[in-house]
């Protein structure tokens, strides 16, 4: 039997996290010993809560230290489940800190999925400001960025995170590991209000419907809807990628990730691309097929944001939708080059007063000038203007003026 | 110790190491008055015609200079990190057998942490100046003979001109001088700048040492510290460790939170109309202080802004914005890179200043209230504004004042501070230490969210149509204690570690001995 166990994080350079260590013993009751940094503040509460945590898994007779670098309680609890947890201890019990207001808000199907910002799933530090630089998404990460031996402790904590953090309106996401690892992840995140689940190395329609039937099972008759987005990282999965992006309802975007895929068919990225393009245009394709988003690849190079410009406006000109980012300072260059030009946003407030008009009047054909609009073109240029607002290059009453 | 309520609320020691001291009585309200202090009067010709006052070493210079039991010995921190005279001197008058010595540093670095051991053995009774780092610790522990009195660049001059801390003896190290004492920052291995920290000691002190490591034949120019003011020469082989003293906080903060916050104030400076032609502006060292600096570089030229002044410690991003003709003139104080130090050298349009031109109380004006917008840094703030540069929330004393209680002045006085750092709450509902009265704290940016003083209606109003995130400081407030928890009051000693002086010389506020050594921080000589 397993007695000694520990989990979390400790060190003069970690922050926003702790360090849990528990040993069992045959008697002697529970010993608490708490060193924290920000012991004179909240050193008592840290207390109560590893108290009540130890109470709510049975553990009545153990030695248990804590080594806190300013972690929030929702941290704490994350790390001392994950540390009974493997111990064995605990069963499916879940401590679970309270679903917080600011974490009920709902998403919609056809929002702007511009800009999602990746953060390591296992690491508390990044969560707790991410929304406040205003990403579409926030991509809580169970997969690339946790060490295997953290998968356990990750989940935890994303789970927890996804009951307390605010992250302001942004569309919450988590990527699961790879089917079928990742099919046991959903356990910890369906239930709480996720938004999106991005599923790595899709390759098959199948593996949209395997995900689909977990996630019926975990909320049983409860009438939520979780979307889904696939992301293609493979040769097989290219040419699938119209039977992903098409397998279900609740699939939204379909993305791509280029390393993985670049190594799959036997090349290296450039910096012009060349060796994806059929791949990206593939994803666009298969996605406006499927009537849902199409969404580029993630741009690494945090200090190159001139490239990241060419970038997203290359995406853009293939017909994507979105970029990946892992630097929040990345979010502000991706919207901005998204953003519709004046020549753009020009033609589109005359199509949708056109529209508007021909509406009033009960006409049924909309037409600009001597040229008619098809409802596509209207659609496109309502989007247009969406964009332009949100990115402040149109006044939010526009019409008036 | 008697303590008395002053008009801040705050329970404040009547006597100070022996000297009364006055409550603080609210801003503007006190004004010593009197003549100023006077060093002793001194003759040319009690002093070597041709000019040379080198003496062998620092030894020699303290046994002419009169060290002896209980003096005062000064310093200046322009060499910051990289300091290496104040130590010579502790260790020299320990050798010779001297106690109760009190150091009146312009500020303690964490090099100066060896001290330790001459604080624990009596050869310096107490520190007065801003302690960082370990000094702040050992002193926030109790353990420190006399009280710890912390005071502003200004305060400090006030205090010396007030002759209420006469300088005995004033060592001061400087990167280049000739054999008469004419000294200056800008030229030598170890250069880093202006002297102006020194000034005050070099004219009020009653002897006064130059250390140099870089001795130039007469005459040193420019001259920032006379030589007519100097006693003895001392030449060394390094007097300072040049990677040290001009590095450390110059970096640009990496962090996104802060640049979010420094763009943030680089938007309100504009939005709000402050930044127009003409304007001014002070920014100091911290990361975020650096990044508001670029970022409102970015704006100043997109909207064809150019600035009369700026206010420093300079950096090289202050550098580019002279050399681009985004300002006509740097004013430095302090000079924290190399590419500073070159401009200042170099550029006669970046101009050498002190605490006296800028931040001094006894001056007939100061540059600080002329300043359009100054952006500082605090630990905490509370529901007042009131704000708190010294302590830290568990009441530990980290940090110096230096000019941030003297540029409060400033027509608008932003701090650009995350709000909370690590669980630990920055906005609060009361500081834990009051250094800044919040009458004089006009703005608060935080990644949060922008909270303006409720007296500055003009501010308010001029931002009301920005899409600024505007919040009042109590919203503020929910939010932080929503996410880190309330926290429980820090339970600290009876006994008064430290005196906070505001910029007249009174006492603003005093800092509790902590009860527990801080978890992570070993302190040399602590068990």
């Amino acid at each position: 039997m397993i007695n000694i166990a520990e989990a979390g994080r400790k060190g003069i350079d970690v922050r926003s996290d702790c360090y849990v260590y528990i040993e069992l013993k045959k008697s002697g009751g529970l010993k608490i010993d708490i060193e924290s940094r920000v012991d004179v503040l909240y050193g008592k509460s840290i207390r109560r809560i590893v108290k009540s945590g130890c109470e709510f898994f049975g553990i009545k007779n153990a030695f248990v230290k804590v080594e806190d670098s300013g972690a929030l309680p929702f941290v704490i609890m994350a790390r001392l489940e994950a540390a009974v947890k493997r111990l064995g201890k605990g069963g499916r019990k879940e401590f679970l800190p309270e679903m917080l207001d600011c974490a009920k808000y709902p998403t919609k199907r056809e929002r702007f999925r511009r800009s999602r910002l990746y953060l390591p799933g296992n690491e508390p530090k990044y969560m707790l400001n991410a929304g406040i630089h205003k990403p579409d998404g926030i991509i809580l990460d169970l997969e690339d960025s946790v060490n295997p031996s953290e998968k356990d402790a990750a989940r935890i904590l994303v789970r927890n995170a996804l009951r307390q953090v605010d992250f302001y309106g942004c569309e919450r996401m988590v990527r699961i590991n790879q089917i079928p690892n990742g099919l046991d992840d959903l356990n910890y995140i369906i239930p709480h209000n996720v938004h999106v689940v991005l599923i790595p190395k899709c390759e098959r329609g199948e593996q949209i419907k395997l995900v689909n039937n977990q996630i019926a099972k975990i909320l049983k008759r409860k009438k939520s809807v979780v979307y889904l987005m696939p992301i293609i990282e493979s040769a097989l999965g290219i040419i699938n990628a119209y039977e992903i992006a098409s397998a279900a309802e609740n699939v939204v975007a379909l993305t791509i990730g280029l390393e993985d895929y670049t190594a799959d068919i036997g090349t290296q990225r450039t910096l012009d691309g060349k060796e994806s393009f059929f791949a990206r245009s593939m994803i666009v394709n298969a996605a406006k097929a499927a009537g849902i988003q199409a969404i580029d690849t993630v741009f690494s190079d945090v200090s190159d944001m001139d490239g990241l410009r060419y970038s997203v406006l290359e995406a853009k000109s293939l017909g994507f939708e979105g970029k990946g980012c892992i630097h929040p300072r990345q979010i502000p260059v991706i919207h901005e080059a998204f953003a519709p030009d004046e020549t753009e946003i020009e033609k589109a407030i005359r199509i949708v007063k056109a529209y508007k008009e021909a509406e009033s009047k009960g006409l049924s054909v909309v037409a600009v000038g001597n040229k008619m609009i098809d409802p596509p073109v209207v659609k496109r240029a309502i989007r247009t203007i969406e964009l332009a607002i949100s990115t402040g290059k149109l006044e939010k009453k526009w019409m008036e003026q | 110790m008697r303590l008395v309520k002053n008009t801040a609320g705050r329970y404040v020691p009547v006597e100070i190491n022996g000297l009364k001291s006055e409550p603080f009585q609210g801003v503007g309200a006190y004004k010593p008055k009197g003549r100023k202090a006077a060093p002793k009067i001194s003759s040319c010709i009690d002093f070597p015609e041709d000019g040379n006052k080198i003496v062998p070493d620092l030894k020699t210079a303290l046994i002419k200079a009169g060290i002896r039991d209980g003096v005062t010995i000064s310093t200046h921190h322009h060499f910051r990190n990289g300091d290496y005279v104040a130590n010579q001197i502790f260790d020299i008058a320990a050798e010779l057998g001297i106690k109760n010595l009190r150091w009146f540093p312009s500020a303690a670095f964490e090099c100066h942490s060896p001290n330790i051991k001459h604080l624990d053995s009596g050869v310096i009774h107490h520190i007065e100046g801003s302690l960082n780092g370990s000094l702040g610790e050992y002193c926030s522990q109790g353990r420190m003979r006399g009280l710890g009195v912390l005071r502003s660049h200004g305060g400090r001059y006030q205090a010396i001109q007030d002759g209420e801390v006469h300088i005995d003896i004033a060592v001061i190290a400087a990167p280049t001088a000739d054999p008469f004492g004419n000294a200056n920052g800008v030229n030598g291995p170890s250069a880093c700048g202006g002297l102006g920290f020194a000034l005050a000691d070099s004219q009020y002190a009653d002897k006064v040492i130059v250390v140099t490591d870089n001795l130039v034949p007469f005459p040193c120019v420019p001259w920032q510290i006379q030589g007519n003011y100097v006693d003895y020469v001392v030449v060394m082989d390094k007097i300072g460790d040049p990677s040290k003293i001009v590095s450390g906080t110059t970096e640009i903060t990496r962090s996104p939170d802060r640049l979010y916050i420094a763009e943030l104030v680089a938007r309100f400076i504009k939005e709000s109309g402050i930044m127009k032609n003409g304007f001014s502006f002070q920014a100091g060292a911290g990361g975020t202080a650096l990044a508001f600096a670029v970022e409102l570089a970015k704006l100043m030229k997109k909207e064809n802004v150019k600035a009369r002044f700026i206010r420093g410690g300079s950096t090289k991003f202050l550098v580019d914005m002279l050399k681009e003709g985004l300002t006509d003139y740097i004013l430095d104080g302090q000079t924290f890179d190399l590419e500073g130090v070159k401009s200042m050298r170099e550029n006669p349009n970046h101009v050498h200043t002190s605490p006296f031109t800028s931040y001094n109380f006894h001056g007939k004006g100061n540059f600080a209230s002329i300043v359009d917008v100054v952006v500082l840094g605090a630990t905490e703030v509370d529901l007042n504004f009131n704000a708190n540069v010294v302590t830290h929330s568990d009441g530990r004393m980290l940090h110096g004042i230096g000019g941030w209680q003297n540029c409060l002045f400033s027509k608008c006085t932003i701090l650009a501070i995350p709000s909370f750092r690590d669980r630990i709450p920055v906005i609060v509902d009361e500081v834990t230490t009051l250094v800044g009265p919040g009458e004089l704290i006009d703005v608060v940016v935080t990644e949060r969210g922008i909270a303006i003083n409720p007296i500055r209606e003009d501010l308010k109003d001029a931002v009301k149509n920005s899409n600024l995130p505007i919040k009042s400081i109590e919203e503020l407030h929910h939010e932080v204690i929503k996410i880190c928890g309330k926290p429980q009051k820090p339970i600290l000693g009876d006994k008064v570690v430290a005196a906070i002086k505001w910029v007249d010389g009174t006492i603003i506020d005093s800092v509790k001995q902590v009860l527990k050594a801080q978890w992570g921080i070993k302190l040399p000589g602590a068990e």
